[in-house]
């Protein structure tokens, strides 16, 4: 009684198992291993449009697997990284880039951080050179005898006043 | 010089501003470089008769929307009604480029499909949902390996692009059709394009 339920069991977590499998068939073993690096190299650089944090190297979609078919094919047919770019640029736009180009309207994000790092340096040393000067205030005699007489804890202000 | 401390509150509402900004954009939107330029040429089988291609330049001369879509494709049961009445009111033809029929996501078999069953099936299966739900196409072509969907682009089915009669896209939209974006986006555009010689 108890093995037959236990046959049950393994039986249906085995048809579970089944059921989950991803249904793509397996891909064939690369017949051109320095193409295939190549198309993987190329394919890390490009975003998947469906899943947009991934690029198409990672993304699973069904898109990304047709992209990468097209990086390959291209590239196999003697068409240089910069073509098989241009041919996804072309359709997708600068989105399918994953480093987006210099352009004029993305100069801000290529040139933003380093003119706020070279503004704040700036605003920075103006500051302490403010500070500096400010700090080296040129005392006379008589308030530096004051000054003297307060730390050693019997000057009395109103005296001066 | 008084009012320094109100700085930070000024950064801090200029940051709110292009955050709020921001929220409101949809990153689903890819902007699509194909705008006001020629439509890719194509020559696919059309559905009704798979024997017969059916190319760009079948539509020269006519405004016409390029509506793409897949019996799996869920959003497009939620678009497909609005498209049904569309056809039925209006005279702007609606070409159907069925995308990956087979071999997309949702109804993928557990067995290996082979070349020449796939083209059998994939009309099996556009038929009956046209059948099912509605045909507002003049008619629809099979876009079976997704090439011609690469090439217009395409990333989210559905997707519908409007062609002018020089064959230039014009506009395009992403996602399901609703009443609103029809009467707003597509249908001016349309009128205007009509008008244009």
């Amino acid at each position: 009684m108890r093995s037959t339920m236990c046959r049950l069991i393994l039986a249906a977590s085995l048809g579970l198992t089944v059921l989950g499998v991803h249904a793509r068939e397996a891909e064939p073993v690369v017949a051109d291993p320095a193409l295939e690096s190549r198309v993987l190299k190329l394919s890390e650089k490009l975003r998947c449009l469906v899943c947009q944090n991934q690029s198409i190297a990672e993304s699973q979609a069904d898109l990304a697997l047709d992209l990468r078919d097209q990086v390959r094919e291209q590239l196999s047919a003697g068409k240089s990284e910069d073509d098989v770019v241009d041919y996804m640029v072309a359709r997708y736009g600068d989105f399918v880039l994953y480093e987006p180009p210099m352009k004029l309207s993305t100069i801000l994000l290529w040139a933003g951080p380093a003119t706020l790092a070279v503004l704040g340096i700036v605003f920075l040393m103006l500051r302490l050179a403010r500070r500096n000067k400010a700090e080296s205030v040129h005392l006379d005699e008589r308030q530096r005898a004051r000054a003297q007489a307060l730390l050693k804890g019997d000057g009395t202000p109103e005296a001066d006043a | 010089m008084k009012a320094k401390f109100l700085v930070p509150l000024f950064i801090f509402l200029g940051l709110v501003v292009f955050l709020g900004l921001g929220l409101g954009l949809n990153p689903r939107d890819v902007p699509s470089p194909l705008i006001d330029k020629p439509a890719p040429q194509f020559k696919l089988s059309r559905l009704d008769d798979p024997t017969t291609e059916f190319g760009l330049a079948d539509m020269q001369g006519k405004v016409w929307l390029l509506n793409v879509w897949a019996s799996w494709c869920v959003a497009c049961r939620q678009e497909h009604p609005v498209l049904v009445e569309f056809s039925k009111h209006s005279s702007v033809p609606i070409v159907g480029l069925n995308y990956k029929e087979v071999k997309g996501d949702g109804l993928i078999d557990q067995r290996k499909i082979t070349d020449d069953m796939e083209l059998p099936m994939a009309v099996n299966r556009a038929n009956e949902w046209l059948t099912e739900h509605g045909d507002p196409y003049a008619v629809s072509i099979l876009d079976l390996d997704g090439r011609v969907g690469i090439d217009f682009g395409v990333y989210g089915v559905p997707e519908t692009f409007l062609i002018d009669k020089k064959g230039v896209i014009r506009y395009k939209h992403t996602g399901p059709i609703t009443p609103q974006s029809l009467k707003e986006d597509i249908l001016p555009r349309v009128a205007q394009l009509e008008a244009g010689a």
